[in-house]
């Protein structure tokens, strides 16, 4: 049961209020939350907090906090995961979740809040039946971008950009205005990974923890159904094996309820008829035994280690260093790299590494006396060092080698085109350490 | 606006929702309910628009109305209970639309909180089952907390539950797993293997959880596994690695992975976890490493050499904020494992140098005091201390030192002596806080009495192990927290958690509320529960015992010849056991001892008394006979209150059975 709702800005601004009882406090609760948010000592957890009779259980997405109260004690997993719901349910029906975008549609988001809850009690959050109840459309704005001119081409002729999908196009909302007929039936496809791995100082692998998502954002008409083929040699669990290649092996899968997996022992087909909006189809949990090489070591130095063609975006090297050390000298390959001391600890960024790669900075803190290059030949390394944690996204490669072979449609919508179909795959990083 | 007029606006409104047509524009109908339903007075005319959506073919409506039944009650909360009402929504528990039937739950418990909410009959429990499949997940999480309060009648129906519910524990949603573990942990209370399988089988969402993108459920997901932790130790053991920090992660998930790493430490993966923990003590975050380095502490307890190893290394840091939590903690381990005493002295001399803060120092300077006589440059640390005694600030480093220098004295006279008397002239001359004035005087007088005297005083034992196992909590039962699974409980803490509902049941039991509004108030708990938590924590049930209520020996000894024997019990008891320990536990839970016989002597007695808050005094008497091995229980009571009589008897029990098994 839940006595208020409230988003908030990142600095603490209330952006949408809903008290659903009646029975607390009133709008200066939210800035209640928020005092006793910022003034919280370090070790006690804000996830939860209780004033006066009351809790606020909060969570964070995209820069907002998103706050219920309730009095009773409840369920923490029910609650925050209504608390995500109602972030992608937002998200799906504004565009994208953000400051800008919901105090644009505050109409929209208070209509969706009374349909959703009732007298703080959950009604639906299906997208589906939702829609039959929000009259607002979604106001969205679209700033002036050079993309939508260089994706015209020069005299018409197709160019390479617009085979490839803005990255932003995924991010608008799910409902087209009814009048506006000309909205493309898209489907984006993520497979997304995180990463989390653990290499010990001799270069032995600790710990790899890989956990992936297919991720759907739909916008066809509901109902239409579609099939999602993966890799053939995907196998779930340790006995289980496929083919003669090299098998791609997971250790758990869970689906979302609305999969069909009729072909899936056969074909590896995932088949479902997807409702409008963002939806996550697959989950699977990969440790230990990671089927394809890891894509960073760091010897004395970091190095990429894929095949050429493909690159890493975003790298970023966090190196704590022993205190004392205030200073250091760089030699940099390139200018857009860049290295600083911040907080006790070294900061390299490199904002795209071509696969193949090595790279080195030697680096030498001045009060350093030690080889030029963290060199390991010589005696262990100082305590206070380390361990370095790197923190990359690798577009177009999954760490456990799962693909999306095809993703066929059933549905032909009548006069439009073919509906585009977009597939992405994604492994980024959640703890990359590698200990010196 | 139209709803806040005068009386023909009123009208108007009436009029309005008997109108079909804005009955059939299901949005506005159930707008117009909303709003107007906040508004006293017009009780009369929203009746029977409510009365009449509950039987609206459209379900949407039907949903509306269900949950206005319960605003209307709870606008006039003084009203009674609508009997018809109240069977209209019992039989609207067979509607067709999911979302009806949930309602009419969630309405049903509002309407009837003061008789403890809905009723989960046999044919209702068995309905709402196998309604299950059809709800959505929040349905399902809801009716899952609604049917904690069924009981089944027989063995076999409750294995017929429990196996209709099992395809909840798959879901992909975290809260149906959770609810449907609760379900299972308190439908099989008298099944222990019946329980250790659930948690087996929850393990995977748990850890998945714990793993995921969301800080916040990853948060809430620990504080969980710390819980089943408690119960078994070793059920997360083999899964170590995933509760390694990352260093992106926010400060309060670091601290609770620490905690869970340091609770399931076992023989296998001690090495590997104390690699992990020590990366940590060299974080950037200063209050980061200080955990990480109480951790180690806390694992040093059961693995004593590999800890102290660590810790020494981290000495050569000669970082402060690394030194003094380290000295701190290796003050506690001398306390509770004497064995590494010898590597602790080797460890300290040059540490003082990085010390600079209040607590460190203390730690260091207790160290000195207590060990002195094996460090061999201990007094000359000392000295330092008594030269800079001017320029120290904080008084309770000057009464530690006090104290240590005195100690040290008693092993090494010819070294501090001179030192002694300068610190005692500066303490007693000098020295503006008079808290240290008055130690000084108290040690100068002292040593006036003669030498024999302080050695008696001041050679207290120099550890006590049995203290570990009282501050370790043993194996809890999985009974015992089964019912706050999946609630805040574990989330707060309990610690916190009791003095949150101890606010609360405070500003519940004023004199406006009858007593069975704040029992029913207390949210989703069954009744038959909270009976048994009432039993398990009688410090925020009904029983409120009074600290410190003193009575002297001869008031106890009058009221205790006047009064008769109330109760009377046996308990079973082994072997011997240290007076002092049960003296503690007792006072813990505000039952205060009035005399007790030594250690061995038999037969053994001791006398007791409590008082709960309404007055009620008890006297209690313990006599443990040499020749059986028994505790015999018997309590006196001044006013003949069997309900309180019985609740004090449990806690007692659960004192004297705690006290029982650490002991074997």
């Amino acid at each position: 049961m839940i006595s208020q709702f409230f988003i908030l800005s990142s600095k603490g601004d209330p952006l949408i209020y809903k008290d659903f009882r009646g029975d607390s406090g009133g709008r200066d609760v939210a800035e209640l939350f928020y005092r006793k948010l910022t003034g919280l000592p370090g070790d006690e957890s804000p996830v939860v907090m209780h004033h006066d009779g009351r809790h606020f259980i909060h969570i964070r997405h995209s820069g907002l906090y998103l706050v219920v109260t309730t009095s009773e004690n409840v369920s923490p997993f029910s609650l925050l995961e209504l608390l995500s719901r109602l972030a992608t349910l937002l998200g799906d029906y504004c565009g994208s979740l953000g400051e800008g975008t919901i105090s644009r549609n505050v109409a929209l988001v208070y209509e969706l809040l009374d349909e959703v809850l009732d007298y703080g009690y959950v009604q639906t959050t299906s997208t589906e039946m939702l829609r039959n109840f929000i009259q607002t459309e979604a106001v969205v704005s679209k700033p002036f971008s050079l993309f939508d001119l260089s994706s015209v081409g020069l005299f018409g002729a197709e160019t390479q950009q617009s085979k490839v999908a803005p990255s932003s196009a995924a991010s608008r909302p799910v409902l087209s205005s009814r009048s506006d007929q000309s909205q493309k039936n898209e489907v984006f496809l993520d497979v997304v990974e995180r990463l989390s791995v653990l290499i010990a100082s001799n270069g032995s692998l600790l710990k790899v923890d890989v956990q992936g998502e297919i991720r759907l954002k739909s916008f066809l008409p509901s109902g239409s159904e579609m099939r999602i083929g993966l890799t053939e040699e995907f196998c779930v669990g340790k006995s289980e094996l496929r083919g003669y290649g090299p098998g791609i092996r997971v250790d758990e899968v869970s689906f979302h309820s609305s999969v069909n997996l009729d072909e899936f022992e056969s074909h590896r087909i995932l088949r479902l008829q997807p409702p409008q909006g963002e939806l996550t189809v697959m989950r699977y949990q990969l440790s230990d035994d990671l089927p394809s090489p890891l894509p960073f070591r760091l010897f004395p130095s970091v190095q990429w280690d894929r095949g050429s063609g493909r690159q890493a975006l975003n790298v970023r090297l966090h190196l704590p260093l022993p205190r004392g050390v205030v200073s250091l000298s760089q030699e940099l390959s390139s200018p857009e790299q860049k290295a600083e001391l911040a907080e006790g600890a070294l900061r390299w960024d490199l904002p795209r590494v071509q696969g193949g790669s090595q790279l080195s900075a030697p680096l030498l803190p001045p009060s350093f006396n030690g080889p030029p290059s963290h060199g390991l030949s010589t005696s262990a390394p100082p305590l206070g060092l380390g361990p370095a944690s790197l923190s990359f996204e690798l577009p177009r490669h999954t760490c456990s080698g799962l693909q999306v072979r095809f993703l066929r449609l059933a549905f032909r919508p009548c006069g439009n085109a073919n509906p585009h179909k977009w597939v992405r795959h994604l492994s980024h990083s959640d703890a990359y350490v590698i200990r010196i | 606006m139209p709803y806040l007029g005068s009386e023909d606006v009123v009208k108007e409104l009436k009029k309005a929702l008997c109108n079909p047509h804005i009955q059939g524009d299901r949005l506005r109908y159930r707008n117009v309910i909303q709003r107007v339903i906040r508004m006293p007075g017009v009780q009369e005319y929203i009746q029977q628009p409510i009365l009449n959506g509950l039987r609206d073919k459209a379900s949407y409506v039907r949903r509306v109305a269900v949950l206005g039944c319960a605003k209307m009650h709870n606008l006039h909360g003084d009203s009674e209970v609508d009997g018809a009402l109240v069977n209209e929504l019992y039989s609207l528990l067979r509607d067709q639309d999911p979302i009806v039937v949930v309602n009419c739950l969630r309405s049903l418990e509002e309407i009837l909180k003061q008789e403890g909410g809905v009723v989960i009959n046999k044919p209702i429990a068995h309905h709402l089952l196998n309604r299950m499949s059809k709800l959505d997940q929040w349905g399902q999480a809801e009716v899952l907390n609604f049917l904690l309060r069924y009981q089944p009648r027989s063995e076999e129906e409750l294995f017929d539950i429990l196996n209709l519910l099992d395809s909840f524990l798959k879901s992909s949603s975290p809260g149906v797993v959770m609810g449907a573990t609760k379900l299972f942990l308190i439908l099989a209370k008298k099944f222990p293997h019946v329980q250790t399988d659930v948690l087996v089988r929850v393990k995977g969402p748990l850890l998945a959880a714990c793993s995921s993108e969301s800080r916040e459920l990853c948060f809430v997901a620990l504080c969980h596994v710390r819980q089943i932790l408690h119960s078994l130790p070793g059920h997360f053991s083999s899964h170590y690695k995933k509760f390694f920090c990352s260093y992106s992660e926010p400060h309060y998930i670091k601290l609770q992975k620490v905690e869970v790493l340091c609770e399931l430490v076992n023989d296998e993966n001690v090495q590997q976890v104390l690699e992990e923990l020590r990366g940590y003590c060299t974080d950037v975050s200063a209050d980061f490493a200080q955990a990480a380095i109480f951790a180690i502490g806390g694992i040093a307890r059961t693995y004593t050499d590999q800890c102290v190893q660590i810790l020494t290394e981290l000495l050569g840091l000669r970082q402060e904020h690394i030194t003094t939590v380290v000295v701190q903690t290796f003050r506690d381990l001398v306390w509770l494992c004497p064995q590494c005493t010898e590597a602790v002295c080797q460890a300290l001399p040059g540490c003082e140098e990085n010390i600079q803060d209040s607590e460190g120092k203390q730690a260091l300077i207790w160290l000195l005091g207590v060990h002195g006589e094996r460090i061999p440059n201990a007094p000359y640390v000392l000295e330092d201390f008594v030269e800079n005694v001017k320029s120290e600030t904080f008084p309770a480093v000057k009464m530690e030192l006090l104290t240590a220098l005195l100690r040290l004295f008693l092993s090494r006279p010819a070294e501090c002596q001179d030192m002694l008397g300068r610190l005692l002239y500066y303490c007693i001359e000098e020295e503006k806080d008079m808290a240290v004035r008055d130690r000084g005087l108290f040690y100068y007088r002292l040593l006036l009495v003669g030498i024999d005297e302080v050695k008696r005083i001041l050679c207290s034992p120099k550890s006590d192990p049995t203290l570990g196992l009282l501050e370790d909590p043993a194996e809890r039962p999985v009974n015992s927290w089964a019912s706050d699974f999946n609630t805040l409980v574990p989330v707060y803490g309990k610690a916190h958690w009791a003095t949150i509902s101890k606010c609360q049941g405070a500003e519940r039991c004023g004199p406006e509320l009858p007593k069975t509004s704040s029992f029913a108030a207390s949210g989703p708990l069954i009744p038959e529960d909270n009976k048994e938590r009432e039993q398990e924590f009688p410090d925020s049930g009904a029983l409120m015992l009074v600290p410190n209520r003193q009575l002297t020996a001869e008031y106890f000894e009058k009221t205790w010849l006047s009064l008769k024997v109330a109760h009377q019990q046996v308990l079973p008891w082994r072997g011997e056991f240290h007076p002092d320990t049960l003296q503690m536990a007792l006072q813990v839970v505000n039952i205060q001892t009035i005399a007790m016989s030594r250690a061995g002597t038999r037969p053994w007695k001791a006398y007791l008394s409590a008082q709960d808050d309404t007055g009620c005094l008890f006297l209690i008497e313990l006599l443990l006979e040499p020749e059986n091995s028994e505790m015999q229980i018997s309590v006196k009571q001044n006013e003949a209150r069997t309900e309180t009589l019985n609740s004090f008897i449990s806690v007692l029990e659960t004192v004297i059975g705690t006290i029982e098994e650490i002991k074997s």
